[in-house]
């Protein structure tokens, strides 16, 4: 072990699958971890851990992924000193000081900063989110959500559910909510049957996943939910709180169903702010149809000693996230003169690649549905924390002619409430392109800014508590 | 049967419990009436098994009942009686704290 490697600091930022891994791999090389995490337990979102009083077995809550699950949550414990464990801490901005990094956190209400010589981004992903009518009535919530409530904490959303997606987490959340006793009123699928038909030749590529998710839908047919394909746009009804949805189908076709709750995301976006922060490029990919930190096969992104990995850099789901958070951790220590088992590379790239072959024909057989965005109408919200409209930003597009989306930010403050972007910032973005007839490539993405989620002012207020300065 | 009208409808509980808990029930505040939580309910949680919403749009009409669950959005900050803040979906309730959801007096 080089002398480098005894007293190199390694930051990871974020518990999940993806975090936990690169941790176990980095402290059984012997190297100094602070893994840095927002929740209260490890797990991630995927498998997120109830509050203590909420728990119930895991079979209960995470279904054929229990083992998996019970695995990632007890690698940390496991290390117990070997890794500096730092839950419900908020890393609000990177900064590179020299050659260290220095990560500004919020931790009980306090400000605290602790500088570190390396960088391990896993910060995961939230609900992809399209605005539409009605979306910010009490009552309308994400699929990812709907699924939080329900396993983390025994509640459904609503009584009368409907449910609405673009990915393979609407059969396994109707599975989930028939399971737990509550039929959904209504399941609409905005994508088609006929990619669903083009990708099955990748999808093959993994049987066992191919097989849970025909299962989930074949449970979610067979329990009865009303499950409909192809639907071309949504509207939440109700004027204190949502009475219903309608929607329209190919051919003029319409929909009604009185609901109290509603659950639509379409697929999962990365978590990007802190890769943005630290300086990474970025680059659109069509296929998944946003924007990703550059980064290696790997993950080593574009910036020296800053590292990638799991949902966060791109979506792959939990286990490609295991895979790439050890991946990502092996080639920081290659990087520093450590000595790494070569073998175990080589078979982490070969799964690595298997995997990929079947995220590409997921995301055929679950594209991005940019349609429902086609007739937003102008009262649509796109900013649910300011209330701007789609009226708001095409008169700006129109007068103040911005092409990107960073000066119609500018012009209107989209993108400047307190989720910073994270909720507007793609459905802006599209409006932007339709209006400009630019791509959407070329329409940008909103740059993230510190602090990446809001500060207490009684923290900002109180000294800062400054820990591993160099 | 859920009733599915618009008015008044404000304080019909948006979620439901459908796993049972056990342990002490916790004693909370909501607008200066009691309520009920249970241990390992977060504050989000604790609301809206008793309300239909959160807050109150600040930029307009209407209120709010979060959105994501996950600490993302930030839609569902919810107000204390002694004027500190906190994002609900992420804030366990504890015994005794009192929310301010609705700034309107009550007729």
């Amino acid at each position: 072990m080089s002398k480098v490697q005894d007293t190199m600091v390694v930051a990871v930022i974020g518990a999940g699958p993806a975090g936990v891994r690169a941790c176990e791999t980095l402290a059984r090389h012997g190297m100094r971890v602070i893994l840095i995490d927002e929740a209260l337990k490890p797990g991630g979102q995927i498998y997120r851990q109830p509050p203590e009083g909420a728990e119930r077995p895991g079979e209960d809550i995470y279904g054929f992924e229990a083992a998996k699950a019970r695995r990632v949550h007890h690698v940390i414990p496991a290390l117990a000193e070997r890794v500096d464990y730092r839950p419900q801490t908020l890393v609000w901005n990177i900064d590179k000081v020299g050659k260290a990094y220095r990560l500004d956190l919020l931790r009980d209400a306090k400000l605290q900063t602790t500088t570190v010589d390396r960088v391990i981004i896993a910060t995961g992903a939230v609900d992809r989110v399209v605005p539409f009518p009605g979306w910010t009535l009490p009552g309308v919530f994400t699929l990812g959500a709907a699924q939080i409530a329900l396993k983390s904490q025994g509640v459904a959303i609503g009584q009368r559910i409907a449910l609405v997606g673009a990915g393979p987490l609407l059969p396994l959340l109707t599975h989930q909510y028939l399971k737990a006793g509550l039929k959904p009123v209504a399941v609409l699928d905005v994508t088609a049957i006929s990619a669903k038909i083009g990708a099955l030749g990748g999808l093959i590529s993994q049987p066992a996943t191919l097989a849970k998710g025909v299962y989930y839908t074949s449970k979610a047919w067979l329990g009865g939910a009303p499950i409909r394909s192809s639907v071309r746009s949504i509207r939440a009804l109700g004027t204190q709180r949502v009475t219903g949805l309608s929607f329209t189908m190919p051919g003029e076709r319409t929909g009604e169903v009185a609901c109290d709750a509603i659950a639509a995301s379409f697929g999962l976006r990365s978590e990007t702010q802190l890769a943005d922060l630290a300086g990474c490029d970025f680059e659109f990919d069509s296929q998944s149809h946003q924007w990703q930190p550059k980064r290696d096969s790997a993950g080593r992104s574009s910036v020296l000693g800053v590292y990638l990995a799991g949902d966060g850099a791109a979506i792959g789901g939990a286990d490609v996230a295991e895979l790439a958070g050890a991946r990502a951790a092996l080639a920081l220590i290659a990087d520093n003169s450590g000595t790494i088992d070569l073998r175990e590379v080589a078979q982490l790239d070969r799964r690595l690649n298997r995997l990929a072959t079947f995220r590409r024909a997921l995301e055929q057989a679950y594209p991005f549905p940019t349609h429902l965005l086609d007739n937003a109408d102008d009262t649509t919200i796109v900013c649910r924390c300011e209330g701007i409209d789609a009226a708001a930003l095409r008169q700006s597009v129109r007068t103040q002619e911005p092409r990107e989306v960073n000066r119609l930010k500018a012009f209107t403050r989209i993108g400047m409430g307190r989720c910073q972007g994270r909720m507007c910032g793609h459905g802006a973005a599209e409006i932007l392109a339709r209006e400009t007839g630019v791509s959407i490539a070329a329409a940008g993405r909103l740059r993230a800014q510190p602090p990446i989620k809001p500060l207490p002012l009684t923290a900002a207020l109180t000294s800062v508590e400054r820990m591993g300065e160099r | 049967m859920t009733d599915l009208s618009d008015d008044g409808c404000e304080n019909q509980p948006q979620f439901r419990r459908l796993k049972p808990r056990t342990g002490s029930v916790i004693r909370f505040v909501i607008d200066g009436r009691p309520a009920d939580a249970m241990p390992g309910d977060t504050l989000l949680t604790a609301i809206l098994l008793n309300r239909g919403f959160l807050r109150r749009f600040e930029f307009g009409d209407g209120r709010r009942a979060g959105y994501c669950l996950m600490g993302a959005c930030q839609d569902c900050w919810v107000r204390y009686a002694d004027g500190r803040r906190e994002r609900a979906c992420t804030t366990l309730v504890t015994e005794g704290v009192s929310v301010v959801l609705d700034m309107t007096p009550h007729v």
